[in-house]
């Protein structure tokens, strides 16, 4: 093992023994000081997993999500130098960790709060002026498809993941209900926001980030009693997800 | 009137009502004061920044005899169907195998 192996090894396991050969400046063994560091690196990614996922923090406890992250940090340590896309791994680790396998909404709502970051640190992208979508006839409408901002995500879930976000983020917020919710993250300004979709409204954003045709993505959503387009398009727009419209020459 | 031509008369008229209603609230929307800088509370916050803490200084903080533990948080108060244990009791797994 070179030394630079010894020293990574040794930085994520606290049973390792620091390095060999390290020193202060007065030549005197520096294993306290590599202590200090190790400490540093588990803390400050615990930190940057505290920031991220909030509501899987409220919803675990202080305490525990703390000496969760230390485990998830050992298990997943960064891949990429942006501390700010860490944590990319979570809810595959929450599927797989025994302590939490009681709360089986947790990895949708890590897959929630991974989205909104996503879409908090995504591209810009200026909306469609709507009026070119109303002005498009009919035929060319439903052949059309739509450009969709770098911000927008979908979280489809077996649980009700938008209102469990919303009811630990939202002082008043209701408890959530049941069922299985699809969660939409949009960004029209410079904050992401979560939206709970109708019936319907996931298969149809699902369609249209797929590549569908508007037409083909209507009837993806229309496979379910209730889906309305008016309100899915509407949220659409409203969240500035809409960017442009592609037509294929015929 | 085939299906087809009444889809796509219903996709048009459905784009023209969110189109409309959507010009409503784009005009109410460009009200709101924008803040740079200050978005997403939690994200943005530090003061020196992850990576400069000073959090802790001693090698047993995060180590696994931390699986005494069990989640106190408002996951107790969720009440989802499936969710098997309601609230939740003390758990007596092994250590999480460390990777």
């Amino acid at each position: 093992m070179s030394a630079q192996d010894a020293f990574a090894a040794a930085l994520l396991d606290p049973a390792r023994p620091a390095p060999a050969g390290l020193t202060d400046p007065a030549g005197r063994p520096a294993g306290a000081r590599f202590d200090v560091y190790r400490n540093n690196v588990a803390a400050s990614l615990t930190a940057a997993l505290e920031t991220g996922f909030p509501v899987l923090r409220r919803l675990l406890g202080a305490e525990f999500f703390a000496a969760m992250a230390g485990v998830f940090l050992r298990a997943h340590p960064p891949r990429g130098r942006l501390l700010m896309t860490y944590g990319t791994a979570m809810p595959g680790f929450l599927e797989a960790f025994p302590p939490v396998a009681h709360l089986p909404y947790l990895p949708d709502v890590a897959q929630l709060e991974l989205a909104r970051r996503q879409a908090y640190h995504a591209a810009d992208a200026a909306p469609l002026d709507a009026g070119a979508l109303a002005a498009l006839p009919p035929d060319r409408l439903t052949a059309a498809r739509l450009r969709l901002a770098p911000a927008l995500r979908l979280v489809r879930s077996d649980w009700p993941v938008a209102a469990i976000w919303h009811a630990n983020t939202t002082p008043g917020a209701p408890p959530p209900g049941t069922g299985a919710q699809d969660a939409l993250v949009t960004r029209p300004g410079y904050d992401p926001e979560v939206a709970a979709l109708g019936p319907g409204e996931g298969a149809f954003v699902a369609a249209l980030m797929a590549g569908a045709h508007l037409g083909a993505a209507h009837e993806a959503g229309a496979a379910t009693p209730g889906f309305d387009l008016t309100q899915a398009l509407g949220r659409l727009l409203a969240g500035g997800a809409i960017t442009g419209i592609e037509e294929e020459s015929a | 009137m085939s299906h087809k031509t009444m889809t796509t008369l219903a996709i048009a008229g459905a784009v023209a009502a969110a189109v409309s209603a959507h010009g409503t609230t784009a005009a109410q929307a460009q009200e709101k004061v924008k803040c740079y800088g200050v978005s997403l509370a939690g994200e943005n916050d530090c003061a020196a920044g992850p990576g400069t803490t000073c959090a802790g200084t001693s090698t047993v903080d995060y180590q696994g005899n931390a699986w005494t533990l069990v989640p106190a948080g408002t996951c107790e108060e969720m009440d989802l169907p499936g969710d098997r244990m309601g609230s939740l009791e003390p758990l007596d797994r092994d250590l999480p195998e460390q990777g």
